[in-house]
């Protein structure tokens, strides 16, 4: 692969960071309509409450507004519930409860922020008064906060006794038990894994459009898969056929999750817009993304892994509590059991595997997807485990794993909990780790520590993750709503420059310049010849977007199939110039050579061959150079690694500080180096931030006191050391680039690591996350 | 932001005129704290007095004192070479205020009359023991900070400066919160005037004097003489971020740290 030049394997400047850091992006908030109005939702002060009537007389009176509508307006008009796209069985083979989710609620409202109408106005400021002249009248119920005891408390919806989404389980419970009634010792561990609020750069935003002459509906909107926008607002919400929608996601600053799902306010916009026949932008502040975008994790759960006295992995058994919050949003119920409970085995030859996952409604801002999804929150629970039995045991932190890593020799290996890895090698990343750390100083380190009166600790994180999202048949069968393959259209332009259109989605990964890099090396064109263009439902077929670490895997891989097909494409049209047969041409660096002659032609010359077809065998030979794949991978995706994190605790004020952070990742082959190096900075920040300093809190009335960055503490950069990153290379065994996929692996590793390193500097057990000063501070004392 | 009258004071007395004939009138300064709570619709004055183009609130005068004007930067105080000869602690506390943006934005007369309880400035005003001057009178730092976002100022009163006595030394140490980064708690010890004054911030609904640590002290600024000290947790703040008992702990451990600047 090549290190220097564009091609696959260059760290190549990312073609789009031009426009983003002179301020040129375009984004939907900087998108406007002739005639748009603008739009503010009303949200529910009340975490629950009955509505008992809303009057909108008094803001319909405010100068400059247009509408008031409310829940029941949409219901009216036939606008259906938002939909949860993953079903989900519990044990008795009983569906999940999936409670109706209206866009805007109509009888009651469940959690604080909660829309009930929205405001549409010539102006925003005319909006906002208008917002501020309804009176909703409100009869406030007891709010169910905490999810261990949701299941005791008042029943939010009239469908879900005991509040109960669902009680799932995956594995063999009587071979787990089995294994745990022959260990030698058990290591248990109490977990909460800590709600976090994604943060987003920008904003969510939607302006909806209509067109009356062609009856069609626009939305721009900050989504990361504009398809799955138009198709639950066309099949499921009904707003309009998807033949007469069209959704673009233009540039989208950042998402991390939450910008995948289906929500209220794009789906109440482009409605108005079509009921007013005017446009209707609507654009979040600040304070209602955190209360009214998806949150994440939320989990409480009891884990206990059976080991022999040698230290070798048994059995382990997982039970969790998961908050939905108050609604399914669009993937919710999938996020804590397939992609949770799948990922059990982590990098271990864990024989016997059981894990029980119950979700749960309260009144809170509904949980979804954040980055890592699922994952982050298993990792934390087998690699705390792992290092408590390290210590249950004294046995060395890299000692216990390379005793139960699965080995090279045994992939494919099938884990008990449903998943196929299909290679890796975990004790080349933690070999590496243990290096760059420099493990055999720690002793002498932690001294220095101690000796100015603080504190030092270590931890380990060698997780794993099940990424490239796809595949559909695996996803089918276990409950998703929709396919997860990839499109891909390489359009070969007249002259030899290249648009490649994908179904994936850029929201900062840098698809511009990663999938620009791969048609290049394989077509031998120059990058600055390619253009990507995505997020556009108009403009490219049916694709799933980008989450969970799929782009590079499934879209990718996509990109391949229809590359593969422009050079099968080229050949036939070189083998009619020359009179020969396709299989007497080859193609490398952008050539189309007759063997055993020097007869050749570049592939511009071949693009142009293409739209001027003389004498074409039209029967045999179509003109035109364009060619379509729909991919669908036969596996998951598993990159995995090792984190170690070094950590020091100020002796006074319980400050931890991370001293030294080391990243070893095996992503398979990589495309651009310095992308994956950024992803895996900022998916480090994210998972340190959930350890030390995030924490999306809400009080015992259901408000949320984490409302605003005052409260809600996010990284920042000197929060976090200069981190080292490290990769190994094992290519995945079943796409054709042997990619893995790197865009979770940063949240999903490290806050393992840093919490085992904060208990180990501590010398206590566990510690509630995030580990704040006082928290840390408090701990000291108790240690003594 | 609801509706409100824009006006622009020419002169001390054209402000205090214009604030006398508004219904609701407010003065603007840097607008650091200002502008997000009218944004979010948490004020609604009828009028904004914007005292911003005053330039006689401006500036920097170090002599015998440090006088501040009411209108500089934090970014100036922190810049200024002539503060930093005269109280190093004080360029230390501005440079520590916020971020770049904010110091270019937000002033000392703003900061003060704010009395934000988690804000730097007013543990240098109790601390070094400032005098508040206004467009009525001078007021002694030690009586300035009143309440929870109160002072002493009178409805209308404009702060002109904030003059600070020269002390024999000084340190300020913060624990900044982690979201906001303003004070958890921020401790000024100085001696001045041959006595040893410490005020604290972030702690308590407003800036104040710890007595006992000032009692502590009073033999000599050194580490040890605050060992085993501690300061009554009663009438602190608590929140997500610190219990009363965590901020009386961090008083202590700050005020050793400011020490420790100074020996
Ligand atoms: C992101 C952020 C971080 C911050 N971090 C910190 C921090 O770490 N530490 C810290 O101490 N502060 C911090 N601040 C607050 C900052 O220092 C503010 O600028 C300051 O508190 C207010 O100054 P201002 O000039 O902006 O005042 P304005 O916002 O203009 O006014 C604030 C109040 O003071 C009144 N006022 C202003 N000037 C006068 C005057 N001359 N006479 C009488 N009344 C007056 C106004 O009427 C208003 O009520 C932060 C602010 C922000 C936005």
């Amino acid at each position: 692969m090549a290190e220097n030049g564009t091609g696959i394997g260059a760290a190549v400047k990312r073609k789009e960071d031009m426009r983003f850091i002179t301020g040129a992006g375009r984004y939907t908030d900087d998108i406007d309509q002739a005639g748009q109005a603008c739009a503010v939702f009303l949200r529910s002060p009340h975490a629950r409450a009955t509505i008992g009537g809303i009057d909108t007389g008094a803001a319909l009176q405010v100068p400059g507004v247009v509408a008031v509508y409310t829940g029941a307006d949409l219901a009216a008009d036939g606008i259906g519930d938002l939909p949860c796209g993953w079903l989900v069985k519990s044990k008795d083979g009983s569906d999940m409860i999936q409670p109706p989710h209206p866009p805007l609620a109509v009888e009651r409202v469940n959690y604080v922020g909660e829309p009930y109408g929205l405001v549409i106005a010539d102006s925003l400021q005319a909006a906002r008064d208008g917002a501020e002249a309804v009176v909703a009248d409100f009869d406030d119920l007891p709010a169910v906060v905490g999810v261990a005891t949701a299941d005791q408390a008042d029943q939010l919806h009239e469908s879900v006794p005991n509040n109960q989404c669902y009680d799932w389980e995956l594995g063999d419970k009587v071979a787990t038990d089995a294994a745990f009634a022959n260990a030698d010792h058990v290591a248990s561990l109490d977990i909460v894994n800590n709600r976090l609020i994604p943060n987003a750069m920008e904003p969510r935003a939607a302006v909806g459009d209509y067109d009356a002459a062609s009856g069609v509906y626009t939305l721009h909107t900050t989504s990361q898969n504009p398809h799955l926008e138009r198709l639950v607002l066309a099949a499921f919400v009904q707003v309009a056929p998807e033949s007469r929608l069209r959704v673009v996601s233009p540039d989208v600053g950042g998402g991390f999750g939450s910008k995948i799902f289906v929500y209220a306010e794009e789906t109440a916009v482009i409605w108005a817009a079509g009921k007013l026949r005017r446009a209707v932008k609507w654009r979040a502040e600040r304070s209602e993304s955190f209360l009214a975008d998806a949150h994440g994790r939320d989990h409480v759960t009891k884990a206990e892994l059976a080991l022999s006295s040698d230290g070798t992995f048994l059995g382990l058994r997982v039970k969790t509590i998961a908050n939905m919050g108050a609604y399914l949003s669009t993937f919710a119920s999938s996020v804590p059991t397939y992609l949770y409970g799948t990922l059990m085995a982590g990098q271990y030859k864990t024989p016997a595997i059981y894990v029980e996952v119950r979700a749960m409604f309260t009144n809170t801002a509904p949980v979804d997807a954040y980055r890592g999804a699922g994952r982050p929150e298993a990792t934390y629970v087998v690699e705390r485990l792992v290092e408590t039995a390290a210590r249950d045991l004294s046995m060395d932190l890299a000692e216990i794993r390379r005793r139960n890593f699965i080995q090279p020799e045994d992939f494919p290996y099938a884990t008990p909990v449903a998943l196929t890895y299909d290679t890796g090698d975990y004790e080349a990343s933690l070999d590496k780790a243990l290096r760059h750390i420099d493990y055999q100083g720690f002793g002498a380190r932690r001294a220095a520590s101690e000796a100015n009166g603080n504190r030092r600790g270590i931890g380990f994180s060698s997780y794993i993750e099940a990424c490239g999202l796809a595949p559909s048949q695996v996803a089918l069968s276990l409950g998703a709503g929709v396919g997860l393959f990839e499109s891909a259209e390489v359009r070969v332009n007249v002259t030899g420059s290249v648009t490649v259109i994908t179904g994936s989605h850029s929201h900062g990964q840098g698809h511009e310049t990663t999938f620009a890099q791969v048609v290049s090396d394989r077509l031998g064109i120059p990058l600055d010849d390619v253009e990507v263009v995505h997020g556009d439902t108009a403009r490219s077929d049916y694709g799933l977007g980008t989450y969970g670490s799929r782009s590079i895997a499934v879209g990718g891989s996509a990109l391949i199939r229809a590359t593969d097909k422009i050079i099968a494409k080229g050949k036939k049209i070189v083998a009619h110039n020359f009179e020969t047969t396709e299989d007497n041409i080859d193609f490398t660096d952008g050539i189309f050579a007759e063997h055993e002659s020097n007869r050749s032609m570049a592939f511009a010359e071949v693009a142009f061959a293409a739209y001027v077809p003389a004498n074409f065998p039209l029967d045999e030979l179509e003109p035109g150079l364009s060619e379509k794949a729909f991919y669908d991978p036969g596996n998951f995706t598993y990159p995995a690694g090792t984190h170690i994190c070094e950590v020091e605790i100020d002796g006074e004020t319980g400050v931890p500080t991370i001293a030294a952070f080391v990243a070893v990742d095996d992503f398979g082959h990589v495309i651009n180096p310095m992308i994956v190096e950024g992803q895996v900075h900022g998916g480090l920040c994210q998972g340190i931030g959930q350890a030390l300093l995030e924490h999306g809190v809400y009080d015992d009335a259901g408000q949320l006191v984490t409302g605003s960055y005052m409260d809600y503490c996010m990284p920042r950069a000197d929060d976090v050391p200069s981190f080292t990153v490290d990769t190994t290379v094992t290519p995945c065994t079943h796409n054709p680039l042997g990619v893995k996929g790197c865009g979770e692996a940063g949240a999903i590793g490290a806050t393992a690591a840093v919490m085992n390193a904060v208990t180990d500097a501590l010398g206590v057990k566990s510690l509630p996350m995030p580990a704040t000063p006082e928290t840390v501070w408090k701990a000291l004392g108790s240690a003594g | 932001m609801y509706q409100f009258n824009y006006r622009k004071a020419s002169s001390l007395e054209h402000a205090a005129d214009l604030q006398a004939n508004a219904e609701d009138g407010v003065y603007l300064a840097g607008g650091m704290t200002l502008i997000p709570t009218l944004k979010q619709r948490l004020a609604a004055p009828s009028d904004v007095i914007d005292v911003g183009g005053l330039d006689g609130l401006r500036g920097i005068d170090v002599g015998a004192t440090v006088r501040v004007g009411a209108l500089t930067a934090h970014a100036e105080v922190a810049a200024s070479a002539e503060v930093r000869g005269a109280i190093p602690a004080l360029s230390d506390l501005a440079e520590g205020i916020g971020d770049a943006h904010v110091r270019n934005r937000g002033t000392i007369g703003g900061s003060v009359a704010n009395s934000d309880p988690a804000a730097d400035y007013p543990a240098a005003v109790v601390g070094l023991g400032a005098t508040v001057h206004t467009d009525r009178r001078s007021i002694v730092g030690d009586d300035f900070f009143t309440d929870l976002f109160e002072t002493a100022l009178d409805e209308g009163e404009i702060i002109t400066s904030v003059e600070f006595p020269v002390p024999a030394q000084a340190a300020y140490a913060k624990f900044p919160n982690p979201a906001s980064r303003y004070a958890i708690v921020g401790v000024m010890v100085a001696e001045v005037d041959d006595a040893v004054r410490v005020g604290v911030t972030g702690a308590g609904p407003c800036a104040f004097r710890s007595a006992e640590l000032e009692a502590a002290l009073a033999g000599g600024l050194s580490v040890s003489a605050l060992d085993g000290v501690s300061v009554s947790s009663g009438d602190l703040n608590s929140d997500l971020h610190a219990s009363a008992e965590y901020r009386a702990h961090l008083v202590v451990v700050m005020a050793r740290r400011a020490v420790a600047q100074l020996t």
